[in-house]
């Protein structure tokens, strides 16, 4: 244990030599076994400023989206975003989903699974390392444990010390902390589903129905334990997505790669052998990509399941290299298909090592990819968007956009209306004194308007007939009116009587014509007019 | 086997058991199932003591809480009366135009009236209130007593026939068969009855029978033959029958006719519901006289 805690650096020039021990590389890790605790090193460069500007924006929607009013108008709510389960409704900015328009929401599933294949085959894992739920905000709780305990060397101090007021201390306004944020996550996520400013109100004066409660209370605990305990734990093992992933990446697709080609033989005195003239490739064995690694792993051990290709370690390797005045790029997102170019390039060759075929790195020669001024040759690849240019990018690209698109014609063109009319069947029919005969219908007209509307309700293609609202004791001809609240689906029974000498068939097919009053919208619906066969027959 | 048998790649004990050569290592539980299995047993204990746990002969322990699943509903049920306890008082107090002009308020007593009739009407009128030969259809527009709301409200309120009801609807046709009426005068009657809304009949027979009918008959049934709700006479004039309309069957009614009775639910259901079951009925199709008027 204490052979990777402990941290005894040393210098060498101005490069601070780290000791740290990739707990999670593949021969360090043995089945059953407690976990060993990784205590990611802070970095600063490119890909950690992106990150935390991913972080910003993505806790912004998450934390913000609740809070934004839209105005609907009376008669629905004025939250932009608001999945009202107790109506049944799902509101978002301009648009508002009923239960039989679910539809989009697959639809919405099925673009973030294209989705998700378009940008793994492209630029690899990046919803892990940048956007995934659980990246950033166990990103967030490292923030808040590097402010109370330091960074990773006070941090590994700390775990060692015996326990003290100051460690108490620190260790509790930690756990505080992370329990707050676990609380405001939580929180927001209820406000998704009913008034967020009511619902505030009522979380806090104790009001609140005991769901609210009960799942703010699950999800601060899921995202205290997840976040602040588990961390990469939940990736590597709980966690679906990277084997799903690793599965749709190619030789194309851009991963977080060690370039061993530049990068080997590994040499802590490089300075030393160079002047001895001895040839060493660019790794100089800092382990500083190793220190900042939240998952624990060494990068230049190859592409490792672990990996979330948060990129933290090609800033630290980066910064190494500007100190070390060699260009960037040791480690750098890179594809496969160039990497195993420029593998050739250095004179390593693929061997065969326990039934797998790999690169043979003592092979690899730093002088077939420096020319004798020390700069890079050119024939080098460096990778480029354009590798991104494939049949493959562009059918997912493809595919997404014509979802997309098509879904969003949808939306815009869907009726605002919905009629259903189902005949009575008990009685098909009613024989009147007077030998008429009278069927009953249930007409359900939805108003998906968030305002009330009024309908016109027509037969049409019926020849002859009357028709009345259940509850009304005459025939109003053959149409009548309905008014409807806003956003509601509403039923209504009438009757339409037919006279004995007008009725020709045991069944004849109609249309009722729903119209908006003052208004462009209308809809059909079919139905059927049922009589007895000897009324018929009569003829 | 007293020493315990240490396995030589792992450095764990063994069970001792052993399976064609290969034995059974004695690992400890994880912890986290250890701890969760423990939670379980303290949870059983608090559950035991808590609620009504171990069956006994008759029944089972009460524990502390006292709660069982008949005693939950009987709240649950107690609750959901108490609520419905208000809506009815106001239906029962309020006339049927009032009821009407409470939108809320007649939705939930056409379909209060709705499941009443599916537990005390279908047995007779049937589920789709069709009605059967002696049982009135609910859903057309022949009523013997009357069709507005008022009328059907006294119909179910005090019943048809019924012994127990001094306020009942009652009529009697007199049995024409057993000596007041021949049988060639019958026949006659019969046909002439069927001549009134144009069914199968002979004319020669009808003419006969016209005068019979104004002597016998008309005093309920009227001249026209177009009865008289007052007194509670069908029309027999008209396409629907409640007996047959067939000439056996009009002859038979005529000869020893039947007489059918319903029960008097005014005391059975109470004022909220007859009115409930009221708005139902009139609202099949057949009511008659707008509420308004």
């Amino acid at each position: 244990m204490s052979n990777n805690l402990k941290a005894s650096n040393f210098l060498h020039g101005e490069l601070e030599h780290l000791d740290v021990e990739p707990v999670n590389s593949k021969e360090n890790r043995a089945l059953y076994e407690a976990r060993k605790k990784i205590h990611p090193k802070r970095v600063k460069g490119t890909f950690r400023k992106f990150k935390w500007l991913v972080m910003l924006i993505t806790l912004g929607i998450y934390y913000l989206t609740p809070w934004l009013r839209w105005n609907r108008g009376e008669f629905a709510p004025d939250q932009a975003v608001l999945v009202d389960l107790a109506n049944r409704r799902f509101y978002f900015f301009f648009i508002e989903v009923w239960p039989q328009e679910f539809f989009y929401i697959a639809g919405l599933l099925i673009m973030a699974g294209i989705g998700l294949f378009l940008v793994t085959s492209t630029v690899g894992r990046a919803w892990c390392g940048y956007t995934c739920p659980q990246t950033v905000w166990v990103d967030l709780y490292l923030v808040v444990e590097r402010f109370f305990e330091g960074d990773r060397n006070q941090r590994i101090k700390l775990d060692d010390a015996p326990l003290s007021l100051s460690k108490i201390a620190k260790r509790g306004m930690k756990h505080t902390v992370w329990l707050f944020i676990g609380l405001a996550t939580g929180g927001a996520w209820i406000f998704y589903f009913a008034d967020a400013p009511t619902l505030f109100f009522e979380v806090i004066t104790g009001q609140a129905h005991y769901v609210a409660y009960a799942t703010l209370g699950i999800l601060t605990a899921t995202t205290y334990i997840f976040g602040g305990l588990m961390r990469e734990q939940v990736c590597t093992y709980m966690c679906p997505w990277p084997r799903i992933q690793g599965a749709m990446l190619d030789e194309h697709s851009l991963i977080v790669t060690y370039n061993d080609w530049r990068g080997e033989g590994r040499s802590r005195h490089r300075k030393k052998m160079l002047s001895q003239g001895e040839t060493v490739g660019d790794c100089v064995d800092c382990n500083a990509c190793v220190a900042v690694c939240p998952m624990g792993i060494d990068i230049r051990d190859g592409e490792q399941l672990e990996c979330i290709t948060c990129a933290l370690c090609i800033d630290a390797c980066n910064n190494v290299m500007d100190k070390l005045g060699l260009e960037r790029g040791l480690i750098s997102y890179s594809t496969l298909n160039d990497y195993n170019q420029n593998m050739m390039l250095s004179g390593s060759a693929i061997i065969e090592k326990e039934g797998d075929k790999v690169w043979d790195k003592s092979k690899i020669n730093p002088k077939n990819i420096r020319s004798q001024a020390g700069r890079l040759v050119d024939n080098i690849k460096h990778t480029r968007f354009s590798s991104f240019m494939r049949p493959r990018t562009f059918i997912y690209g493809f595919v997404y956009l014509a979802i997309g698109f098509s879904m969003l014609t949808i939306l815009v063109l869907r009726d605002r209306l919905d009629v259903r009319a189902q005949n009575d069947r008990n009685p098909l029919f009613v024989k009147l004194s007077n030998g008429a005969i009278r069927n009953g219908y249930e007409l359900k007209i939805s108003n998906m308007k968030t305002e009330p509307r009024r309908f016109h309700v027509a037969i049409e293609d019926l020849g002859m007939a009357s028709v009345k609202l259940a509850g009304e004791t005459s025939n109003r001809g053959r149409s009548f009116f309905v008014n409807v609240n806003a956003n509601e689906a509403k039923t209504f029974n009438f009757f339409i009587t037919k006279h004995r000498d007008l009725i020709f068939d045991e069944k004849r097919d109609f249309t009722l014509v729903v119209s908006e009053v003052g208004g462009k919208e209308h809809a059909f619906e079919k139905a059927q007019f049922h009589a007895p066969k000897e009324s018929v027959l009569e003829k | 086997m007293s020493e315990k048998e240490i396995d030589e790649v792992t450095g764990v004990a063994t069970t001792g058991h052993e399976w064609d050569g290969i034995k059974e290592l004695d690992n400890p539980m994880p912890r986290w199932w250890l701890y969760t299995f423990y939670a379980t047993i303290i949870f059983g204990i608090g559950y035991l003591i808590y609620y009504p746990a171990v069956p006994l002969t008759e029944n089972a322990t009460p524990g502390l809480s006292g709660q069982t699943n008949r005693g939950d509903l009987k709240i649950e049920l107690a609750k959901v009366k108490e609520g419905k306890a208000a809506i009815e008082e106001k239906i029962a107090t309020l006339d049927f135009f009032d009821i009407r002009k409470d939108e809320n308020l007649m939705r939930y007593s056409v379909a209060g009236g709705q499941s009443l009739y599916k537990v005390f009407c279908t047995q007779c009128h049937g589920t789709g209130a069709q009605g059967a030969p002696g049982f009135p259809n609910l859903n057309d527009d022949d009523w013997i007593w009357g069709g507005d709301i008022e009328s059907i409200y006294t119909t179910i309120k005090h019943g048809v026939r019924n012994d127990e009801d001094d306020e009942t609807r009652f009529s009697e046709m007199p049995n024409f068969g057993s000596g007041i009426l021949g049988n060639a005068d019958i026949e006659a009657v019969t046909h002439y009855v069927a001549s009134l809304s144009n069914s199968d009949h002979e004319v020669k027979l009808a003419q006969n029978g016209q005068e019979i009918f104004i002597e016998n008959c008309a005093a309920c049934h009227g001249d026209d033959g177009l009865g008289g709700r007052d007194l509670g006479a069908p029309n027999l004039a008209d396409s629907l029958w409640l007996y047959g309309g067939s000439l056996p069957e009009i002859s038979s009614q005529i000869a020893q006719p039947k007489h059918g009775v319903m029960p008097a639910w005014g005391e059975r259901l109470g004022e909220a519901k007859i009115k409930q079951l009221s708005l139902y009925i009139h609202g099949l199709g057949g009511g008659e006289r707008d509420l308004e008027d």
